[in-house]
């Protein structure tokens, strides 16, 4: 007998889209109706063959052995307990349950706890430090706001129905005429889909973002004769003419991506961004957000703020105070000086998503254990693969959308072969930590597979023009 | 055939998004991610055809891949990969004090290779992490 499950809150990306409908039968899932391409893809995922049962452990052949969860909790106890330096890092995909308990685990470990926010909209907290954050929920984007601007931001890809259920096409309370009521505009070096659904397209120079908010800034405040006849590659009368469509606006809204933290100019770029919210408010409404990428990365950015103070990079190694210095406490970086001495990689896979020439200092120097459902690039490399339980399939949880809504995620099917979820995962790590240290084990910083390797490739950093 | 400098932009795309969900470990993630996405005219410039294998060279490293023409056009002198292993190879771990590498905008050299073998993404990984046996152990 099939059952139909509403409201199912898609495990994916940051609009963490709620009114999914799945289909399920026997514990398998039949079929899943709203999602976007990615988010059905990660529920048949989980039906598929294949799937990782159980911990695992890398032989020296390179290959894997099953063991069980009681060896592979030791093992990371252990390895937690006598690393002077552990990184615990990832987190975009697991609840907030998870996120709590690695923190538990992080200060009993001494350990630096950081999220994928360290390498995705990281330089975003350090502007909303310095700046502020005047932002509004993805609510009343829908509901109010009739000039969207999607900066350096390909909604279409990256969040594939966010235009459709908050920033294009939906028709709100006082935007009864969907995108026909709206002016979207989108600001990006490609002409990405985001683009092509929008009214007007600033093709802006790569890595000239800073120089295009200036100019609109001057604008804003009155300064329209200084402005230079081409502004990162955009004509005057372009900047102008969108400027206009900004004033006239009753509510406007900028949702801002990677485009401007991955380049040159980093939180400056969103510094002025914000600045720049800041001026239209003067004239008209305005909100800014950040396009978040994991349906739960604002999640460590609450849960851990309320734990430690911080969001994110969050050294706890000193074992008086939390301490947080991105450069020097951020994953990349540590990795990069070989700072760290044990490493967890939980909810991402840094094997993929860290430039090669961090993560190989890591791979090739440290113990590493990898906690993720799936086989991915830092499994492949790791000293033990644990597979937890995946939010919002096999289980369910409290989930922050980009907008820091909080989302109640829920199980629809039960876990592949029993496995664990990531708060029970950690719960019981901190049980044998507690249980170890009471028998002795202490921090010595030695240990079996923390001996560095020869013939690394050396990183080689040159001086920025 | 020549060799081009151009400015790489590496970001996601739907179809990555999808292949990996799939697994990191499959075909799809493969045959999607193994791509540089250039200008029409940039390809021609290289004097090779459309889909012909090129290496691509930074500050910090080097990949074998694909070139093809913009599924989301790009103008002259810009390249995007998609996020993914691959362009993780190139990526200049530099991160202006902020944690966040220098995923786009950075020099690359472009240059036709087209003997050259694309290799799969445990290889690269386990290869860089001094793991690597000699063979996959997650057949694709
Ligand atoms: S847009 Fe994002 S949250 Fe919504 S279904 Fe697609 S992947 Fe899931």
């Amino acid at each position: 007998m099939s059952e139909v499950i509403k409201n199912v809150a898609c495990p994916y990306c940051g609009a963490c889209c709620d009114d999914l409908v799945v289909t399920v039968e026997n514990g398998k899932i039949l079929e899943v109706q709203n999602a976007c391409v990615i988010g059905t893809e990660i529920y048949h995922h989980a039906s598929r063959e294949g799937r990782v049962g159980s911990p695992r452990m890398r032989q020296p052949d390179g290959t894997y052995k099953d063991i069980t969860y009681d060896e592979a909790i030791d093992y990371t106890a252990r390895m937690l307990i006598k690393a002077k330096k552990p990184l615990i890092y990832g987190f975009g995909s697991t609840n907030c349950e998870g996120q709590a308990a690695a923190g538990r685990v992080a200060e009993e470990a001494g350990a630096v706890l950081d999220n994928c926010a360290s390498i995705c909209h990281g330089s975003s907290f350090l502007a909303i430090f310095d700046t502020g954050y005047p932002s509004c929920t993805l609510g009343e984007v829908k509901n109010r706001a009739d000039v969207v601007i999607y900066w350096g931001s390909n909604a279409a890809h990256a969040h594939p129905r966010h235009m459709s259920r908050y920033g294009v096409f939906p028709r709100g309370f006082f935007t009864n005429k969907g995108h026909r009521g709206r002016k979207v505009i989108t600001v990006d070096p490609r002409y990405t889909d985001t683009a092509r659904c929008s009214d007007i397209f600033l093709q802006v120079k790569q890595g000239h973002d800073y120089d295009l908010f200036d100019a609109f800034r001057m604008v804003m405040r009155g300064y329209v004769d200084d402005v230079p006849e081409i502004v990162a590659g955009i004509p005057k009368e372009k900047i102008l003419e969108v400027c206009d469509i900004i004033k006239m606006g009753r509510y406007v809204h900028i949702f801002f991506g990677m485009g401007l933290c991955h380049s040159d100019g980093r939180n400056h770029n969103v510094d002025i961004a914000i600045n720049l919210v800041r001026d239209i408010n003067e004239i008209t409404k305005c909100t800014i957000m950040a396009m978040r990428g994991h349906y739960n990365i604002a999640g460590p950015g609450v849960v851990w703020s309320w734990q430690f103070g911080f969001p994110y990079c969050i050294d706890l190694s000193k074992g008086s105070h939390a301490h947080m210095n991105p450069g020097e406490t951020s994953s990349v970086d540590l990795a990069n000086r070989g700072e760290v001495d044990a490493f967890i990689n939980i909810g991402t896979d840094a094997g993929a998503h860290f430039p090669i020439r961090s993560f190989e200092k890591l791979g090739s120097r440290v113990p590493m254990v990898t906690i993720d459902p799936s086989v991915n690039m830092a499994a492949t490399v790791s000293d033990v693969h644990i597979p937890v339980a995946i939010v919002g399939v096999e289980t369910g949880g409290i989930c922050y959308r980009m907008d820091n809504v909080p989302i109640q995620y829920r199980a629809v099917v039960p876990p592949y072969n029993g496995i664990l979820t990531d708060e029970e995962l950690f719960n019981r790590i901190l049980n044998r930590m507690l249980e170890l240290k009471t028998e002795g084990i202490e921090c010595d910083g030695k240990w079996e597979y923390a001996k560095p390797l020869p013939s690394l490739i050396p990183v080689k950093i040159e001086p920025e023009a | 055939m020549n060799a081009l400098h151009l400015n790489m932009v590496t970001q996601r795309a739907v179809e990555e998004g999808e292949a990996m969900e799939a697994g990191k470990t499959t075909q799809k993630y493969f045959d999607v991610c193994t791509v540089i996405e250039m200008n029409a005219d940039d390809i021609k410039a290289m004097e090779i055809p459309p889909n012909a294998i090129v290496k691509v060279t930074s500050e910090c490293g080097e990949v074998i891949v694909k070139a093809i023409i913009a599924r989301q056009t790009c103008p002259r002198g810009l390249c995007h990969m998609r996020q993914s292993v691959w362009a993780n190879q190139v990526v200049p771990p530099r991160t202006q004090s902020t944690g966040e590498p220098q995923y786009s905008g950075f020099p690359v050299t472009v240059e036709p290779a087209l003997d050259a073998r694309i290799v799969p993404a445990v290889e690269l990984v386990q290869k860089a992490c001094n793991k690597w046996n000699g063979k996959l152990l997650w057949p694709m």
